[in-house]
């Protein structure tokens, strides 16, 4: 039977891994290669490298520490942050990325995911929706980190992408993000339950209790975390056997 | 003696070539891992990996496009019965035909066609896409030693069509996920995983050192 997935998540700024308090207070956690084998050592599922500052600043380093963690791990990495053109995806996948994740440039022209899943592939391009409640049970779209909204029905766009070929949601709450109050199970249930793709639920994670809420009650497939772990405040192996005894099957070996 | 990774363009292989250098070293075995589009190459490997992510037809239409690589490859594995390892849609295309987008012919290696995961109900996500167990179909040199069923390793899946092969004898395992998914196919000297090896850490590197001592 498929598990649920565990993913570190690491924000590499110029090579370096930091992790953004609601995105504004950095914080340098070390090298993003010795991260990645040591999550890989741990038994993570995946690994997820965002490259928050990829909007404004060179992004050649990224490459360089994808293709290096690449040559060292044997687990699927996802690579996301500033990814706007073909030729982005192109060089993140050469660079050995396993999947691509594509945020502003999939809101400002959704037309972007279905040429990208045509070229190489749906089970390559992660659409990242990164959403703020708006009014109840509405959620609304917003990009450049959630500083700018865009007007945009997080559950409409869910559906839109995914007929267009995204396989998978990577999907992050701005208002819970770096806050450990744990995700936004609302949110998390009502796009995983609309769509037909596997859905990551991001942002707020606190407790292992979190994690055990994403994918119970918010039907999610995959469970994303960032500090929790770097900073030591639970293992890997922690977290996984919590999901496992609270009913989440779960890869133990 | 090498194993050689055919490269046509689909996707880095820089983490598959590193897979199989670590299982071999790993494993105390002195192969060269040789990654190549040069068909040339390919006719002096002891070994041979075609990988392949994305689509059916692209995958195809790639390895067409590099003039003797399609006909060394069937060379290689028909007549002169190398061992052969196919990986995701490399495993794929070794089926008759592939029906995503359009019906593209494959090696016809494994009788069969690649079609569409139709899982029983809308709880099983597509792509199917993460770590699963295997279930064995039938014994093979490639899964010895290795812990399979409910309790086993995991092999890393992400797909949304697999090979529904038409002689069960071809079906070495499978994985559940809402429908019995065809995880790896084989018959004499070619085997083929819906999996990453490359990405499926443990199981992974011991199918691959398991691949690196195969004499079928």
């Amino acid at each position: 039977m498929l598990k649920a997935r565990l993913i570190p998540c690491l924000d590499v700024k110029d090579g370096r891994v930091v992790k953004g308090v609601n995105f504004i207070d950095l914080r340098d956690a070390g090298d993003p290669v010795e991260i990645a084998k040591a999550y890989d050592a741990a038994g993570a599922d995946e690994l997820c490298f965002l490259d928050i500052t990829a909007t404004h600043e060179n992004r050649g380093i990224i490459f360089d520490v994808v293709s290096r963690t690449a040559e060292a791990c044997f687990m699927p990495l996802t690579v996301g942050g500033g990814v706007r053109t073909l030729d982005d995806i192109r060089k993140l996948l050469l660079a050995g990325a396993d999947k691509v994740s594509i945020n502003s440039a999939a809101v400002a022209d959704r037309d972007f995911v279905r040429r990208a899943a045509e070229k190489f592939g749906a089970q390559c391009v992660v659409v990242a929706i990164d959403a703020k409640s708006v009014a109840p049970g509405k959620w609304e779209i917003f990009t450049h980190g959630g500083r700018k909204p865009t007007g945009i029905d997080a559950i409409a766009f869910a559906k839109d992408v995914t007929s267009l070929g995204a396989g998978e949601i990577l999907l992050t709450s701005m208002d819970r993000d770096g806050t450990g109050k744990g995700f936004d199970i609302a949110l998390t249930r009502a796009i995983a339950d609309a769509v037909t793709v596997p859905v990551i639920a991001s942002g707020g994670v606190g407790t292992l209790d979190h994690l055990v809420d994403g994918i119970r009650d918010g039907h999610a497939a995959a469970v994303l975390a960032a500090s929790i772990f770097h900073f030591g405040t639970y293992s890997i192996a922690e977290a996984k056997h919590h999901l496992s005894a609270n009913g989440v099957p779960m890869r133990l070996c | 003696m090498s194993v050689v990774i055919i490269d046509y363009g689909s996707g880095n292989l820089h983490s598959a070539a590193k897979a199989f250098e670590r299982a071999a070293r790993d494993n105390g075995l002195d192969i060269p891992v040789v990654v190549t589009a040069d068909p040339e190459k390919l006719r002096a490997a002891e070994r041979i990996v075609l990988p392949g992510v994305g689509a059916f037809k692209d995958c195809r239409d790639g390895l067409k496009s590099i003039p003797g690589m399609w006909d060394t490859l069937e060379d290689q594995v028909i007549v002169r019965a190398r061992p052969f390892l196919g990986i995701c849609v490399g495993m794929q295309l070794m089926a008759s035909r592939g029906l995503e987008h359009d019906v593209t012919g494959g090696f016809g290696w494994i009788e069969g066609d690649v079609k569409p995961i139709t899982p029983r109900d809308a709880s099983f996500k597509i792509p199917h896409m993460g770590w699963n167990t295997l279930e064995m179909q039938r014994p093979h040199a490639l899964l010895d030693g290795i812990e399979l069923g409910e309790n086993g390793l995991h092999g890393y899946f992400v797909h949304s069509y697999h090979l529904d092969a038409k002689h069960p004898s071809h079906v070495i395992a499978t994985t559940e996920h809402g429908m019995a998914v065809t995880a790896m196919v084989g018959r004499d000297n070619m085997a083929g995983t819906q999996f990453h090896p490359e990405k499926s850490q443990g199981l992974g590197l011991a199918l691959i050192a398991n691949f690196l001592r195969w004499r079928p």
